[in-house]
């Protein structure tokens, strides 16, 4: 890596951390309902709502009434997504006449939407119409993000109330995250990409005439989508040509900035953030790039704030910032040294002031390897999964680590609200462990952690495991699974790991190379992104619940300290252990293999 | 016994054969339900001799010696576990046996009114209920556990404690106890039964060693839970790899899928055997080794507890200053002569049988020559002292002369309708500046002058204190001394607060103000006043010595009644969890060699590249699943000794001794196994085993 790129990675870490403070301890007020600027130009409307939804917002709730509340509301949000879906054909804002979606299709993108995950079996430019996509899907960014960070605040409140049964009230941290913070943030993001170039219209797509014609060869495919071979096996092809092509555009920019800023990665185009009318420059891209980790990193600071102490936060930031920065020198290291094979055929990969050098297969010129390698990462931390690369194009280990990201429970800044809760109940893990072997029973953050909080934390560690190995494993052995599979061997096998670690955890992000919207894994993929969205946010809240109820051992000299580099180093030994350790087998099988083979065969 | 006992060798010959018979014994599918690992690494047992049977019907996926070597290391690995729990039980088991002797079936004399000289009828001890009173003569042995109500005798309790001097039991006070088992030497006793058949302080203790009761601590549960979890995790990891390889063979073209015989050895090497193995001993060795402390907990949540208390409640005399306060000095008031002063306190300590009235009668008879006189022909009627009015003394001629603390002379002068004079304030202060005890003398409704008693603080006890602080623990000295005293001593002894004055309704507020607030509190007591304090406290150790009330209320007793063992008692606790903490950390690290040896020797056939991870070098594909599995056998027998002794507690604080802990078996955990499983490795290729 030059100059430049190492440049870049620390301009964007300062940049990320050093605005996480501030908007930390903005959040943080905001949770605690102080008075704040935003509070008097919204206050007005804030009472407004409550008023018209009847929500009594002094009442504070029971964690079971918080789980049922937003399970409730999560339910009818992705309800409303499938039917925007399925009837987008007599509903308005459809200039391109797109036509209704498939119900299986439908069905997984209406969950994709609400879990946060915002997986897409679909294409957004040839499927969704402007109304789909505005009021279904760009809605459920701003609802699925506000959900995460709505469990994340209640189970802070298990640790800083005490004696009490209750976590706070769903409806109005649902109601002050979406006013105080999301909307507010949005609006700030979506000009600023609209200034850059990003597209915000609700005129048809456009029609240009090409400067020269095109010519170009398509695989002649059989009813169910498989290239037909001819006798040397070889797929026999048709010779087109192309006079002119389709701009596709839309109300865009509104939807990307909370893609970003909420964790949800879902692109307006297909393309993604690849795409040069989401994230046209290297500034549009630096912006998306900070929304992505921005809320992740500043809840941390939240969550200090909250419990009274700030170093508790810090700590936490520390870690994650860590194991980022860690693997983002893997992956851009990994994709800068490019292809040992393509160096014997005489290919020069070297960078210079002429080229980026590395593998530069799947990459967008304007943002090169370090950029694509900083975003793969960060997008894979956090539960983004919005690319500006093709993730399946990188070098075997360069898509190892975003996929092993996602595997470590997307807790390494992870998405808003869940990545944080995520890391706390490793943190639980680490305490446990740690306060045994200081010969006390464990105690995080002046809470006992007992045997209902381990047993929680067990079911909250052991779901994405499940899911995203017994879904590979249904997958690679079910002729349903293994008919989507375009590369077999070691990297068709990484493409279904990944598809499953991405929705068994809530990322999104595809390695592509699997028709995936197929109904057979479009039923699987959904299943596992609501058994891991909301398999996890309940157990985190009946732990919110059970902290909440118990007092508060006051901290003393025999106390484990959790503000201090040694418990940071342990949370990360925690997280990176339980990931390692689950998933070594099955991508010594995929990636690894597939590094090897590529290091032997040049 | 106990001390004597359990000294002996952790690997006595005998116990040793009887473990290993247990370990057999324990091989019933019931006893390793109990153990959710082991339970995988049985079943897994199971179905590799499954495999095996079946290579010997000509049907196998393995050669069969490779299936049987696995086989056989695998119920090793089970027999071992069950060996480690079965050692642990078989120390207390030994004990149990010891106690059992005491538990004669002894004939009882039960009276039929509760009165000494009232007919009785010869009963059998074990018919015994509470609230029967019972006549015990010298020789006689004590028919079950009560209170004396008549009767002063000498008791020989070392069937129970191991002690073979004997003490003293009389009625009322804190020695009024007796226990079941026990000999009474000379005189007799009157005692009022309190405990029915089977509920004997006898029966508790003899099912606390056995363990019969032993049921899981709350901590002990929650690791459970977690060991479960990562025993599911890893379930997942290895049996998904079937379908994985079963695909990468398909589409690879080469090599066989991987064999159920390598999926479980690879199973039983990843889930923490070795902590899932120890756990219960941990558990049982923990209450033992408190036995050998000669305490016992009647439950293990209460050792447990131990660990984690924060505040210990000391009582002065005997745990920080030696017993007995000597009197030092006769300080007289103005206007009264030494002399008259020390002949008062003299008078009013004549039948003061504590050791400090009888310094004053010694003191006296030193500086002035003043000899003891016969207290019955002077008429005089003596006052004892209560807890309430906190004074004693003596009522002769129309005199009354009482001594006792400050404020409870200076009342009863006042209400005697005289004066206390400032004077007496100051010298009292003066007194208690020094850390001595002043006494107060006074005749009727003149206060006499100070008798100056001098506290002596223990040697090494100030040592003690910084390492309780060290470990995060707040010593409180409680004391019936005043304020100024307690200070003086307080100081002097290094401990971090104190009670002064304390009567047992501040006790109890004290310990519930600390409770309140979050903290575990920890106390010894012996009276029946204590009672209320040590049911409240949270860890509360009982001196045998002590009434039958003090051990009913504790969760501990303590058979020396020693109340500076508190310290070791919470040590014992931190050592348990900390034996716990430090196993699964070794157990998990472990994982990473395993992992290294095996992953690479299970694809070797379909991905030969990835023989890249094999930085052990191991021989063959054989060998390295093979040294893995016996390393993961082996290291559970490597480390019974470490989950019996408990590994040693140092006061560090927090930080610092999780930095060494993750070191040693952190850090030990990731680099042994790489050793180990290579030396296993080296010794089967050069046996020609593999």
């Amino acid at each position: 890596m030059n100059e430049a790129g190492f440049l870049q990675i620390l301009i964007y870490l300062i940049a990320l951390l050093v605005l996480s403070k501030p908007l930390g301890v903005y959040m943080a007020r905001v949770y605690q309902d102080e008075s704040i600027v935003a509070n008097t130009w919204f206050a007005g409307l804030e009472r407004g709502l409550y008023r018209l939804c009847g929500i009594q917002d002094k009442q504070d709730m029971r964690w079971q009434q918080y789980a049922g509340a937003l399970l409730v509301f999560n339910l009818l949000g992705l309800l409303v997504v499938y039917a925007l879906q399925t009837c987008q054909d007599w509903l308005p804002l459809n200039p391109q006449t797109l036509p209704a979606i498939a119900p299986d299709s439908a069905l997984n993108t209406a969950i994709s939407f609400a879990t946060n995950t915002n997986w897409q079996g679909y294409a957004g430019e040839a499927s969704m119409s402007y109304l789909t996509q505005m009021l279904g899907l760009t809605v459920q960014n701003f609802l699925s993000a506000a959900s995460g960070m709505a469990v994340l605040v209640a189970l802070i409140r298990g640790f800083s109330r005490r004696n009490t049964s209750s976590i706070g009230n769903f409806w109005v941290d649902m109601t002050r995250t979406t006013l105080y913070i999301l909307l507010p943030l949005s609006l700030l993001l979506a000009i600023a990409l609209v200034g850059q170039g990003v597209v915000q219209t609700f005129d048809r797509y456009a029609t240009v005439k090409l400067q020269e014609p095109l010519t170009y060869s398509t695989p002649t495919v059989d009813a169910v989508g498989h290239a037909v071979l001819d006798a040397q096996g070889h797929p026999i092809t048709q010779t087109q040509q192309s006079q002119e092509q389709t701009l596709a555009l839309g109300p865009a920019a509104s939807q990307i900035a909370i893609k970003q800023l909420g964790t949800n990665g879902g692109g307006f185009f297909n393309a993604n953030s690849a795409h040069p009318y989401e994230n046209p420059t290297p500034l549009s891209n630096f912006l998306e790039m900070l929304a992505i980790l921005l809320i992740p990193a500043a809840l941390c600071h939240t969550f200090g704030f909250l419990v009274g102490d700030s170093r508790q936060g810090w700590t936490l930031l520390a870690a994650m910032t860590l194991v980022f920065v860690a693997l983002v020198f893997v992956t851009v290291s990994a994709e800068q040294h490019g292809n040992p094979a393509l160096t014997s055929l005489g290919v020069d990969q070297a960078s210079s002031i002429q080229q980026p050098g590395g593998n530069m297969e799947g990459k967008e010129a304007r943002f090169g390897i370090v950029n694509s390698a900083l975003w793969a990462v960060a997008t894979t931390a956090a539960s983004n999964g919005s690319v500006n690369a093709m993730h399946d194009s990188f070098t075997p280990i360069g898509g190892m680590i975003p996929m092993w990201l996602i595997q470590l429970g997307e807790v390494i800044f992870g998405g808003v609200g869940s990545g944080l809760y995520g890391m706390i109940v490793f943190a639980l893990v680490a305490v446990f462990i740690a306060g045994l072997m200081i010969g006390r029973t464990p105690e995080y953050l002046g809470k006992k952690i007992e045997a209902f909080e381990m047993q929680m934390a067990a079911v909250i560690i052991l779901i994405p495991p499940l899911l995203v190995l017994g879904g590979t494993a249904l997958a690679v052995m079910t002729e349903a699974g293994k008919a989507s599979i375009l590369n077999p061997g070691a990297h068709g096998f990484s493409e279904v790991l990944y598809a499953l670690s991405s929705a068994g955890n809530n990322n999104g992000s595809a390695f592509a190379g699997l028709s995936a919207n197929v109904p057979f894994y479009n039923y699987l993929l959904g299943l596992a992104m609501l058994v891991s969205r909301y398999g996890l946010m309940i157990p985190v809240l009946a732990i919110a619940g059970s902290l909440a109820a118990k007092k508060h051992v006051p901290v003393g000299p025999g106390t484990l300290p959790t503000h201090t580099p040694l418990f940071a180093v342990l949370l990360i030994i925690t997280v990176l252990m339980v990931g390692a350790l689950t998933f070594v087998p099955a991508l010594a099988l995929g990636p690894i293999v597939e590094q090897l083979h590529m290091l032997a065969h040049p | 016994m106990t001390h004597k006992a359990l000294s002996a060798s952790l690997f006595d010959s005998d116990l040793l054969k009887q473990a290993v018979w247990e370990a057999f014994k324990k091989l019933t599918p019931q006893q390793q339900w109990k153990n959710p690992v082991m339970f995988v690494v049985y079943l897994g047992s199971l179905l590799t001799t499954c495999l095996w049977l079946q290579t010997l019907a000509g049907a196998g996926e393995e050669s069969a010696g490779f299936i049987l070597t696995i086989t056989v290391w695998l119920w090793f690995t089970v027999l071992f576990a069950n060996f480690a729990e079965a050692a642990a039980e078989g120390r207390s088991k030994a004990q149990a046996a010891f106690l059992r002797t005491a538990k004669r079936d002894i004939a009882a004399k039960k009276l039929d009114e509760p009165r000494y000289g009232s007919d009785y009828s010869k009963i059998a001890g074990s018919s015994l209920v509470k609230g029967d009173v019972v006549l015990i003569e010298a020789g006689d042995f004590v028919p079950g556990d009560g209170d004396v109500i008549e009767g002063v005798a000498s008791v020989d309790e070392s069937a129970i404690t191991g002690e073979s001097a004997p003490v003293i039991r009389e009625s009322g006070g804190d020695f009024s106890s007796v226990t079941g088992g026990t000999r009474v030497l000379s005189d007799w006793l009157v005692v009022r039964i309190s405990a029915n058949p089977g509920e004997t302080f006898l029966d508790r203790m003899i099912s606390m060693v056995e363990g019969a009761k032993r049921q899981k601590t709350p901590n002990e549960i929650a690791l459970t839970i977690l060991l479960v979890a990562l025993t599911l995790v890893f379930l997942m990891a290895t049996v998904t790899l079937l379908p994985f390889s079963l695909y990468s063979v398909e589409t690879s073209g080469s090599g066989h899928p991987i064999s159920i015989t390598v999926l479980v050895a690879l199973l039983v090497c990843l889930i923490p055997t070795t902590i899932g193995g120890l756990l219960s001993a941990i558990g049982v060795a923990g209450i033992g080794r408190m036995m050998q402390k000669n305490v016992i907990a009647t439950s293990g949540r209460a050792v447990e507890a131990a660990g984690d208390v924060d505040v210990l409640l000391l009582d002065k005399t005997g745990t920080i200053t030696l017993g007995n306060r000597q009197a030092a000095a006769f300080i007289p008031a103005k206007g009264i002569s030494e002399k008259q002063l020390a002949d008062a306190a003299q008078l009013a300590s004549l039948t003061d049988e504590t050791p400090e009235g009888r310094s004053i009668v010694v003191l006296a008879k030193q500086k002035f020559g003043l000899r003891e006189r016969d207290v019955q022909s002077l008429g005089a009627t003596f006052i004892h002292f209560s807890a309430q009015t906190r004074m004693s003394g003596v009522n002769l001629q129309g005199r009354q002369i009482r001594k006792g603390a400050e404020d409870a002379i200076k009342q009863y002068v006042i209400e005697q309708g005289g004066r206390f004079p400032d004077q007496m304030q100051k010298m009292v202060v003066d007194v208690a500046r020094r850390g001595s005890t002043p006494l107060v003398v006074a005749d009727s409704k003149q206060a006499l002058g100070v008798i100056e008693l001098k506290d002596i603080v223990k040697g090494g006890i100030k040592e003690r204190f910084i390492e309780l602080r060290q470990m995060g623990i707040k010593t409180i000295m409680i004391t019936g001394d005043n304020r100024l005293t307690a200070a003086a001593i307080a100081a002097e002894a290094g401990v971090d607060d104190f009670l002064a004055e304390a009567t047992p309704e501040a006790k109890l507020a004290l310990i519930r103000q600390h409770q309140a607030d979050g903290r575990l509190v920890a106390m010894t007591g012996d009276g029946t006043n204590d009672a209320p304090a040590l049911a409240q406290a949270d860890v509360a150790v009982a001196m045998n010595s002590g009434t039958q009330a003090a051990k009913e209320a504790g969760n501990m007793v303590d058979l020396d009644s020693n109340p500076t063992k508190l310290i070791e008692i919470v040590e014992t606790g931190k050592q348990m969890l900390m034996t716990r903490g430090a196993l699964t950390t070794f157990s998990v690290a472990n994982d990473v060699a395993k992992y290294f040896a095996i992953i690479p020797a299970a694809f070797a056939t379909t991905y030969p590249a990835l023989n890249v991870l094999n930085v052990m070098g191991l021989a063959t594909p054989a060998s390295a699943i093979l040294s893995a599995v016996i390393f993961n056998a082996l290291i559970i027998i490597a480390l019974i000794p470490l989950a019996l002794k408990g590994i040693k507690y140092q006061p560090l604080g927090a930080e610092k001794l999780l930095q060494n802990n993750l070191l040693v078996y952190g850090v030990g955990g990731l680099i042994v196994p790489f050793i180990g499983i290579k030396a296993i490795d080296l010794v089967l290729v050069t046996m020609n085993l593999v």
